[in-house]
């Protein structure tokens, strides 16, 4: 075993660059910042790692350093333990207290370090995701002699879903391997197989011994066949900032300054992009267009504020604003929904569950979040995709969900601070989830603000901001538990006389004698009702169809198989129903003949009536039908009989009859 | 790569612009940071204070929240658990800072608190005010209702605070409760809570005492004379030096001495250690905080110690 003695002649060599440590520290006026996480197994050398880097930097003051010297007396032979310095937790733990991210500060003249220690048992995931979350870069620790673990993988996994910029692999121990190239190459190549699948841009491998100190300030000569940078230079030189996204100027107000009648600030960080006085900015949710009056930051005024900064925007008009708005640039604007995917890493002993409303925070947004489906949960150690109904601690998944508010979003890769959100427990008030979002969900419901976004250079109104949605009281769920079987929405679409309404009523009769609960929705039954104020211009057949999907969703959420028989001709309004429904939910089927048939049938006189001029636009007159693209039943009447059209679709509905 | 590491954005920004000093990339981060935790109190929370116990991190905290709500004045009144036995230049320097900043005052009394019975007060030579804060503290919390207090600690300060959180949870006692502690992720603070509990936010988690005094040096922050060397009548206790007050009683040995001497830390006068020291001016604090952790070895240790003692009481009082 060495002894810490063996290495005072490093420590020596040392103590003339911790004079310049001295001297120099308070006048470097380029001194940055870099916060990275250590990631290792129980033993790697963790702890004596950053008792190394702490030691070396000298950063430890003289009394804790005695006190480690009394204390390694009665240790083996001497040796001073540096993993000593920041185990404080292993004390902790045993009284119970919760270890989860320790934080560690040491500077050199180049940078100051911010260090998020997670300590790696149980809670692991947890805690790694947390220290994660801040990071600029990860050390993964690999005990050489034990090679590249499932452990190694799973935190090499973690660090690219949270998108650390960059990532080191410090091979540790080497003085265990006899400092062997080939070893250090061999574990290189295991690990790159493994990462190769992995989102990270950014990987540096360093062979060190954490005991020895070879490698981490010092290079020290026993690995001569290592060309690469020590890991502490390579700590002070990695490029910081990474993560900030330049380009997409993101506002979120966090707090309104009022300082007297005539000074209306909007505080808030850059948390991405930049902007100038003068410049074209949109209000989000209230979609209002303004032009940025003033910057102050907190040294005075300014023409430009960058990424990063907190500032208090002015703006020129009078626009109603308060925190959780957010001040986007007119021509770049992000995601305005109620429904998303994201990944979640699940922090309770309280498993996530799909019929409880938490509490999301994101950016300066606090809303009602309800999660609507478990798609998968991820396996950590062997990436695979595992069936899910709910999350459990240090468990990490695919989830969708769904928000009471909209919430303005990009992408987390794109955009990390408007792609993060926390989710909050109502009844305990603890933080029990972090999400990072992926794209905006296809089943949305309720979504208004999908539809409204494509007109947001028109309309200023986003979203009805006095709309307040509540969780059902009793879940579909339940009711489809009750009612033994599933709910479903079967959409018939085609011109007038094509036989929608034929198959759907002989469908309808054969799903209720076998017990089901059903519905079915006809067009002309709505339009003499709810939609008795809509016409048949595009508009109108939209706004029409948009009412039409709203019911049948009703219908769905009580359980019951629905039956639409509605002529919809455009693709898009049909599209924009389907994703008011889970994946899987909503059968589309294409009913069709030839023109000559649906004159021929012409049960309601319409093409006719056409023929003589007495009536405009009729699909399939003189109007055009667009047949589904994606995933749709078809049926040819021309050929099918109702029977077999009926059995086709009991087929695709796995309904055996 | 270490060409565009060293020069990002931050160098080119507008905040550095009106500065005569250049601050460092490094203090502009940690000040983002704690200027965006000081407005998030004031967003989340319905009646904060800062607490300000005349110290130069809690002089720190009132400059950042100057400027976290510049043009507008902070929005939250600054809190003093005033232990009575204070150093003059403490409640002087105090009183000219309200009254520069116009903020509103609380002070919460221990004396007051010994008066109603609150709590008694110790006696003998090594009798301290340190301990009776925690009490005065959380009624003059109470009396005002307060649902957030700022305060100065930073992680750096001892180990167990390594894991404390930017905002920290206290129960309807007040009680910090280190086995459910939240998770903190990116830049989303959790501030809910149940009426009549509370949360201790600290802005200042991620600074270190060299930021601290490199911060007060670039931002010309001024400070109590107290932290600058100067004559002083003072005795020696166990290797720390303490002020030749009338709040502290003597043993029959310990004769007062004149030394040239400065604060590191400025608290509560029974109890604040000075150290001999030479440095009279932010440059040389600077040095000498940087040298302390490479050198005087021997003679340092066991002021430490009792440093770190003290911090302790400090805390069981304050945090
Ligand atoms: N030989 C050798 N031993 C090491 C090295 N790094 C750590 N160790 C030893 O490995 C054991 C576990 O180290 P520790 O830092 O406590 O691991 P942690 O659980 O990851 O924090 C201790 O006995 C260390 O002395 C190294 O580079 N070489």
């Amino acid at each position: 075993m060495s002894k810490l003695k063996n290495t005072d002649q490093a420590n020596e060599e040392m103590s003339e660059k911790s004079a310049k440590i001295t001297t120099s520290e308070p006048a470097n006026p380029d001194m940055d910042l870099l916060r990275f996480t250590t990631a290792g197994s129980v033993d790697d050398g963790k702890s004596t790692l950053i008792g190394r880097l702490l030691y070396d930097s000298k950063s430890i003051f003289e009394d804790q350093w005695a006190a480690l010297e009394t204390t390694a007396g009665n240790r083996s032979g001497g040796e001073v333990n540096l993993a000593l310095l920041t185990d404080g937790l292993r004390a902790e733990r045993e009284q119970g207290i919760t270890i989860d991210v320790a934080y560690r500060y040491f500077a050199t003249p180049k940078r100051k370090f911010i260090i998020a220690d997670t300590p790696g048992h149980e809670q692991y995931t947890r805690n790694m995701v947390t220290g994660a979350s801040t990071a600029d870069l990860a050390i993964i620790l690999i005990d050489a002699r034990k090679g590249v673990l499932t452990q190694s993988r799973r935190h090499a996994f973690l660090s690219s879903l949270l998108q650390i910029p960059h990532l080191v692999v410090a091979v540790n121990k080497m003085d265990l391997v006899d400092y062997s190239e080939e070893r250090f190459d061999e574990i290189i190549h295991d690990f790159q197989n493994f990462s190769e699948n992995l989102d990270v841009s950014d990987i540096t491998f360093i062979p060190i011994s954490a005991l020895k100190g070879d490698n981490i300030v010092n290079s020290r000569d026993n690995m001569p066949w290592y060309r690469g940078a020590t890991l502490l230079h390579h700590l002070e030189h990695v490029k910081v900032g990474s993560r900030k996204n330049a380009q997409d100027f993101r506002f979120p107000v966090q707090y309104v300054i009022r300082p007297d009648q005539d000074y209306r600030g909007f505080a808030g960080r850059m948390v991405s992009g930049n902007i100038r006085v003068g410049e074209e900015v949109t209000i989000l949710p209230s979609g209002e267009q303004t032009r940025i009056a003033s910057i102050q930051t907190p040294d005075g005024p300014a023409d430009e504020a960058k990424t990063g900064v907190s500032v208090v925007l002015e703006i020129e008009h009078e626009v109603d604003i308060s925190r959780g708005d957010m001040i986007v640039r007119k021509n770049n604007i992000p995601e305005c929904k109620t429904a998303f995917e994201a990944t979640v890493s699940w922090m309770s002993k309280e498993p996530l569950r799909v019929d409880k409303p938490y509490i999301l925070m994101q950016t300066s947004r606090s809303t009602q979040a309800l999660v609507m489906d478990v798609r998968y949960r991820i396996n950590v150690d062997s990436l695979h995709r595992e069936d899910a109904g709910e999350l459990g601690l240090n468990e990490i998944g695919r989830v969708s969900i769904e928000t009471a508010q909209p919430l303005f979003f990009d992408a987390y890769k794109i955009n990390n601070a408007t792609g993060s959100f926390i989710m909050i427990d109502p009844d305990s008030n603890v933080t029990v989830g972090a999400g990072m979002i992926r794209s905006t969900s296809t089943t949305a419901l309720s979504d208004q603000a999908t539809l409204k976004q494509e007109e947001a250079a028109h309309t200023p109104d986003l979203q009805n901001r006095n709309l307040t949605w509540e969780p059902w009281n009793i879940g579909r769920e339940e009711r489809e538990d009750r009612n033994s079987h599933k709910a479903h929405v079967i959409w018939f679409t085609g011109a007038s006389g094509a036989g929608k309404s034929t198959i759907a009523r002989a469908l309808e009769r054969k799903l209720w004698d076998l017990g089901q609960r059903t519905m079915l929705l006809d067009g002309d039954q709505v339009r003499h009702g709810l939609n008795s104020d809509l016409g048949f211009d595009p508009a109108d057949r939209k706004e029409n169809i948009r009412r039409v999907g709203e019911v049948a969703r009703l219908f769905f959420e009580h359980g019951n198989v629905v039956l639409c028989t509605f002529v919809s001709p455009y693709r898009k309004d049909r599209q924009a129903v389907r994703e008011l429904f889970p994946e899987g939910r909503f059968t589309e089927v294409y009913v069709h003949c030839e023109p000559e048939t649906l004159q021929l049938r012409d049960p309601k006189g319409l093409y006719r009536k056409a023929k003589e001029g007495k009536l405009r636009s009729l699909t399939g007159y003189d109007a055009d039908h667009e047949a589904p693209e994606g995933e749709a039943l078809s049926v040819d009447t021309d050929r099918a009989g109702v029977d077999e059209a009926v059995s086709l679709i009991l087929k695709e509905l796995n309904v055996k009859s | 790569m270490n060409k565009e590491g060293s020069t990002g954005l931050e160098k080119q920004s507008p905040a550095s612009a009106g500065t005569p000093f250049q601050r460092s990339a490094h203090l502009k981060s940690i000040e983002e940071e704690a200027i965006f935790v000081m407005r998030e109190v004031a967003a989340q929370f319905e009646r904060p204070v800062l607490l300000f116990s005349g110290g130069k991190d809690s002089i720190v905290m009132v400059h950042l929240a100057e400027k976290a709500f510049r043009p507008g004045k902070f929005p939250f009144p600054l809190m003093h658990i005033d232990t009575g036995h204070n150093f003059d230049e403490t409640l002087e320097f105090r009183d000219k800072l309200v009254e520069r900043t116009g903020a509103r005052l609380i002070v919460g009394s221990v004396q007051e608190s010994i008066d109603k019975g609150r709590v008694r007060e110790e006696d003998g030579p090594e009798a301290s005010r340190n301990g009776l804060q925690t009490v005065t503290l959380l009624d003059t919390l109470k009396a005002h209702n307060v649902d957030c207090a700022l305060g100065g600690g930073r992680r750096d300060e001892e180990k167990a605070r390594a894991k404390e959180r930017f905002f920290s949870h206290r129960d309807a006692f007040g009680q910090w409760d280190p086995k459910n502690q939240r998770p903190e992720l990116w830049w989303l603070f959790n501030g809910r809570k149940n009426p009549g509990e509370h949360f201790r936010v600290f802005p200042l988690s991620n600074w270190t005492e060299m930021d601290i005094w490199q911060y007060i040096a670039t931002e010309e922050i001024p400070i109590p004379s107290l932290y600058f060397s100067h004559k002083r009548r003072v005795f020696n206790r166990r290797g720390t030096w303490l002020d030749d007050s009338d709040f502290i009683t003597r043993y029959p040995d310990e004769k007062t001495e004149e030394k040239i001497v400065r604060f590191r830390t400025i608290g509560d006068a029974t109890c604040t250690g000075a150290v001999l020291s030479q440095a009279s001016s932010l440059e040389e604090i600077i040095a000498e905080v940087a040298a302390a952790r490479v050198t005087e070895r021997g003679n340092r240790h066991d002021d430490k110690r009792s440093e770190a003692a003290m911090e302790d009481r400090k805390k069981l009082g304050y945090f």
